[in-house]
């Protein structure tokens, strides 16, 4: 077998008796185990209870009730509840938190029979760009592991590029599936916010925050969206809106580019400063060209102000939704508390790492008395703002194109003390999240050993179109095919 | 004392209303009272991670069901806000309120104060938001318990303009309130359980002066009394300081019943920053034309045209005289507290009762939802009786109909309020049916039975229908009624006297045993006439029948001995 | 929007923050460089623009009012810091 096999490979080898599920998740342990010290990506590795499902799955394999992800193994980033599962989120505030609940998403993958074989690193709270602010240690990237494989999805992209998984489950709230996506040669989808319910998703920032998937093609990432997407109840947020394409998904894969002459608009903005693998980004736009796409230039006057909004938005809100976080009822408590002040203090103080602390600080001060207009409101309205721009854009094009980061995979620890330098890392993938948007990371060759990864932005609900564009790219291309050596894992 | 010369008070309230639903406000745990700790609280009212509100339907609708009593225009985009502060009864560290945009706004709500006079009392708005938790405090040494069973049930916090101007009025609206809401079905109106709860903001002012006074707010007061007494103690204390030359701190206070005094409240050393924000896990609630058309649809009778209905069906016109005039110097009464009143006229089946719905009885009938069925159920059982005794759109049935409504009335705010009040019952858990009190009326109209008996039946139905006894309790029909009622007239001899020789005979007797009051009456004494009654309803055992006693004993008393 | 108007003291109680003397000098610093980058939303005129809280202008979507959820208070207590009967114990807070 391939050790990078793709997911659709696993699903027709599993149909026809090839291998079992037992077999897959056993071998996907031992990689894990094998690959898993170096790259640190697992939070919580429980082989035990992957393969009880696996068996399940097996069990399951072979009647009216096999879905394609049926006995697949997936792992998770360690922000969604699933029962019986210790949900960390990567923070000492959480490190002994077993989850009473399943995430919707989660849930959705387990009942059609996807092997859950742990959980995965991440920044703490989904706050960062590098999988360094893990109380649980950075995670390395497996194109090389002194490079970050970016964040705070870092520990889904390390697991699925070097080849434990087939797909992990990644959370974006400004480009946590996206950026680690590009920086380890994967494909990564954020989808449009309310598509996947939030419901058991740890709240980073409620009105950004979106659960989506990392995969190593654009058609497995549908493949597994196709499962976590759809309206949950559970979720105010989640829209009703259906899509009977990405219903079909599961059967019919997401398909030929329905139609073929698209306009791609690239965003002048976002090349005015070129970022590193240009070439490479435009090479990409070629090859989207010799498929009939149309390419424009078109502008988004107000993308600069987008990473500022973000920051006080993102800020406000996870200042509030962090509250619960008291050491009252789950969660670190700290010794002897004196007085009730002294247990949220020390409780809160202990538990979260610094740039959950910096996080909070920024969104109380944009809330509180006096600032609030200035800062939050303002966010807001520059956030409308952006959201125009986009919705001017889509009535030229049909899909954006703009780079996925400024570089390539930084060194790790380069950034980490320069808060600023790190929420840089963002300022291409926020202002999807702004306007609410689908965007699909796609890598397009390696510069100096390191994958380039750029993004393609759809309108509200467009998946198919971003998908089916990604996809036609890939079987026009080998971008996707690159692997990384791990010849570290060798030396080990 | 409130009323200091040269001061004005002015109070406005903010009263938080439990809203009666199912479930809770963002979540699907059950809005009950009573359980063991936690044992209501589901992940969502306990804040877990990841976990999202999801509003419940019902709330809104009873939020606008009030919005319409009030005649408040019902905003058709309203938001949610995050409240931001931490204790130990907020799980979220946040509690989900309505600030900028309430689902209700503006209207006004016409208090009927207990002088007969009518105020209105302009509402500014009413938002729904969540209630938190609680925390016991006395139970564990050195620390506190916290039970979230409440956190989540729905508030519909309704803010009044700052238009009160005494204690009494303060709690008066109170009181409307707690009639409006429970008429509208949107609360169950325990007040002991905490389903409404009243804060207080009162300041003073030099009178005429046209800047207000800074102001304190007393919080959490769950009765009308306390609303009374705390803001007495609160107006006296800001006044006198005021006169002391000493500022009135803006500040939160307390009422503590049993020291009777507000003391500012501690333990919440809170920031006031609140930090409200639109809540990003729920996006704005729309309300449509047709929604609010459903609700209006579904209207009840409101208490004030409940209480027109009364006037007007029950009354032979106008406001009575009597009865409303003595009556409106008592001190407010709340519904509880209506029997312990020292009720000196409206004894049933006292002559002198006014034989109309007052407007006094009016409001105190309409005043409570369970009062006022109970009385509509007690004068229909009357009216159905027969054909003599029911009244009828003729004159005589307009004044049979208004006499027995009188009875009723007496009965129900009189004897029945008191025995309720003995047990700490409500009228809803009142074991007494209606049909049986009607009986006892039918029985008093008909002459069976005389005012004084009718108290000794009352009683013994009573204490049948606490016991539980067959009888009483399962007399829900009127014939079961008038057979269980007839049965113990008989059963205990409390028929009145009707033979005319009989009591001739009696009233003769009383009159020769007393030969000075006899001559005193003759002399002009009238009043030793009730000497006189009294002597024979004693030697009848109360049987005699009051006004044929005082004819016969005119008769007696001015034939020539 | 000056640096001097980041009240630290007064952030970290809102936010039932401690922070060390060791700390604190360094989250300022970082805080005064975040304030002062997100501080260039000022030059954007967005007079008449209104505020979008939520990324799809949706409506909320209300539940019937129904209950659904069985409360397992063991299950839901068992990570709890202090418990006791049923309780979560938290220091002595003065009403």
């Amino acid at each position: 077998m391939d050790p990078f096999p793709s997911l659709r490979q696993l699903t027709d080898g599993l149909a026809r008796g090839e291998w079992s599920s037992a077999e897959l998740t056993k071998a996907a342990v031992q990689r894990a185990e094998r690959l898993g010290g170096p790259l640190n990506c697992f939070i919580t590795l429980d082989e035990e209870k992957a393969m009880s499902a696996a068996e399940r799955a097996d069990r399951r394999l072979g009647t009216v009730c096999a879905t394609p992800l049926t006995g697949v193994p997936l792992a998770h980033k360690d922000i969604f509840c699933m029962e019986g599962w210790r949900t960390t989120c990567a923070s000492r505030m959480l490190a002994d938190f077993v989850a009473p609940y399943t995430a919707t998403a989660m849930a959705q993958l387990e009942d059609a029979g996807a092997v859950t074989l742990g959980k995965l690193n991440m920044d703490e709270f989904a706050m960062g760009s590098s999988t360094e602010t893990s109380c649980f240690g950075p995670t390395a990237n497996p194109w090389s592991l002194e490079h970050s494989p970016g964040g705070s999805s870092g520990g889904s992209a390390a697991c699925v590029a070097a080849g434990i998984t087939v797909a992990a489950s990644g959370t974006d709230t400004g480009g946590s599936i996206r950026q680690p996506a590009g920086f380890c040669g994967l494909a990564g989808l954020k989808p449009t916010y309310g598509r996947v319910s939030r419901y058991g998703m740890i709240a980073f920032a409620s009105s950004l925050d979106q659960g989506g998937v990392l995969a190593r093609s654009a058609e497995d990432a549908a493949l597994v969206l196709s499962y976590m997407a759809g309206f949950d109840p559970r979720d105010s947020t989640s829209s009703k809106h259906r899509d009977p394409w990405l219903e079909a998904v599961p059967h019919a894969g997401v398909g030929e580019l329905e139609d073929g002459h698209l306009t791609i608009g690239l965003v002048k903005e976002f090349f005015a400063d070129p970022p590193a693998g240009a070439p490479l980004i435009d090479a990409a736009r070629r090859s989207l060209e010799e498929l009939g796409l149309r390419c424009i230039e078109l502008s988004l006057p107000h993308i600069a102000m987008a990473m500022p909004a973000y920051y006080v938005i993102a800020g406000a809100e996870a200042s509030t939704n962090l509250a619960r976080y008291d050491g009252v009822r789950f969660g670190h408590r700290c010794a002897d508390p004196q007085s009730l002040a002294d247990l949220y203090e020390r409780s809160r103080s202990e538990g979260f790492g610094a740039e959950v602390k910096r996080r909070i600080l920024t969104g109380t001060y944009a809330l509180s008395a006096g600032y609030f207009d200035a800062y939050y409101v303002r966010a807001q309205k520059i956030r409308r703002l952006v959201a125009q721009d986009f919705a001017g854009a889509f009535a030229q094009a049909d899909l954006l194109l703009a780079p996925t980061a400024p570089g390539v995979a930084f060194r790790r620890g380069q950034l980490m003390d320069d808060p600023i330098a790190m929420y840089r890392q963002d300022a291409y993938t926020i202002p999807v999240n702004l306007a609410g948007l689908p965007a699909l990371s796609l890598p397009c060759g390696l510069q100096d050993g390191l994958p380039v990864g750029f993004q393609l932005i759809a309108n509200h609900f467009d998946e198919r179109r971003l998908l089916q564009t990604g996809a036609a790219l890939q079987r026009a291309t080998d971008w996707h095919e690159l692997r990384p050596s791990l010849d570290w894992a060798e030396a080990a | 004392m409130s009323g200091v010369p040269g001061w004005e008070v002015v109070i406005g309230l903010e009263i938080h209303v439990q809203l009666a639903t199912r479930s809770k406000i963002f979540s699907g745990a059950a809005n009950r009272f009573g359980e063991p700790p936690n044992s209501l609280a589901c992940p969502v009212d306990l804040g877990l991670p990841g976990v999202l509100p999801v509003l419940n339907e019902a709330p809104v609708r009873m939020a606008v069901k009030f919005g319409l009593a009030v005649g408040a225009e019902i905003c058709p985009r309203s938001n949610f806000d995050r409240k931001n502060y931490f204790y130990p009864d907020l799980p979220k560290g946040y509690q989900i309120s309505q600030f900028e945009q309430p689902v209700v706004g503006a209207g006004r709500l016409q208090v009927r104060l207990d002088n007969g006079e009518s105020l209105e009392v302009g509402i500014v708005r009413a938002h729904l938001e969540e209630d938190a938790g609680k925390s016991v405090h006395d139970a564990y040494e050195g620390e506190t318990g916290v039970d979230l069973n409440r956190a989540g049930t729905p508030l519909l916090e309704v803010v009044t303009a700052p238009d009160l101007r005494t204690p009494e009025q303060a709690s008066a609206f109170f009181r409307q309130m707690h009639g409006l809401v429970r008429y509208l079905g949107i609360c169950d109106g325990d007040l002991s359980q905490g389903s409404m709860r009243c804060d207080v903001n009162v300041s003073v002012r030099p009178a005429g002066q046209e800047q207000l006074g800074e102001r304190a707010e007393v919080k959490n007061l769950n009765s009308f009394r306390f609303v009374e007494k705390a803001l007495h103690y609160e107006i006296d204390r800001q006044i006198e300081r005021r006169q002391r030359g000493l500022p009135v701190e803006r500040e939160t206070r307390l009422y503590d019943s049993v020291q009777d005094e507000t003391r500012p409240m501690r333990g919440k050393e809170q920031s006031d920053d609140y930090r409200y924000f639109p809540d990003p896990d729920l996006p704005p609630l729309v309300i449509d034309d047709a929604f609010i058309n459903a609700v209006q649809d579904d209207m009840p009778e409101l208490p004030w045209e409940r209480r027109r209905r009364f006037l007007e069906e029950y009354s032979l016109g106008g406001s009575a005289v009597g009865s409303s005039v003595e009556l409106t110097d008592r001190a407010s009464l709340t519904v509880k507290e209506l029997g312990k009143a020292d009720r000196t006229i409206n004894v049933p089946g006292d002559d002198r009762v006014d034989k109309t719905i007052a407007e006094y009885d009016a409001d105190r009938l309409t005043r409570d939802p369970d009062i006022a069925a109970y009385f509509e159920a007690v004068v229909a059982a009357v009216r159905n009786a027969k054909p003599t005794v029911a009244g009828g759109r003729d004159q005589d049935g307009r004044e049979a109909t208004a006499r027995q409504a009188k009875l009723a009335a007496n009965w129900i705010l009189g004897e029945l309020a008191r025995h309720l009040n003995q047990e700490g019952l409500g009228f809803a858990e009142c074991k007494l049916p209606a049909a049986a009190l009607g009986a006892l009326i039918v029985r008093m109209e008909d002459q069976t039975i005389s005012g004084k008996t009718a108290k000794t039946l009352f009683d013994a139905l009573w204490e049948g229908a606490a016991a539980g006894a067959d009888g009483p309790s399962a007399a829900s029909g009127l014939a079961d009624a008038l057979k269980l009622v007839d049965g113990m007239i008989e059963a205990r001899g409390l028929r009145q006297l009707s033979d005319s020789g009989e009591l001739k005979a009696l009233v003769a007797e009383v009159v020769a045993a007393h030969p000075q009051q006899a001559e005193q009456f003759r002399a002009g004494r009238d009043k030793v006439l009730g000497f006189f009654v009294g002597k024979v309803m004693a030697a009848t055992g109360g049987k005699a029948n009051p006004q044929q006693a005082s004819t016969l004993l005119r008769e007696a008393l001015h034939a020539p001995s | 929007m000056s640096e001097n108007d980041i009240k630290i003291d007064h952030l970290a109680k809102l936010a039932a923050l401690r922070l060390s003397e060791d700390e604190q000098p360094g989250v300022l610093a970082d805080l005064r460089r975040i304030i002062a980058m997100v501080d260039a939303m000022g030059a954007v005129d967005v007079s008449g623009v209104e505020p979008l809280a939520h990324p799809l202008d949706a409506t909320l979507a209300v539940r019937p009012d129904q209950v659904t959820e069985e409360v397992d208070r063991r299950r839901y207590q068992a990570g709890a810091p202090a418990v006791r009967d049923g309780f979560y114990l938290v220091p002595r807070a003065v009403a």
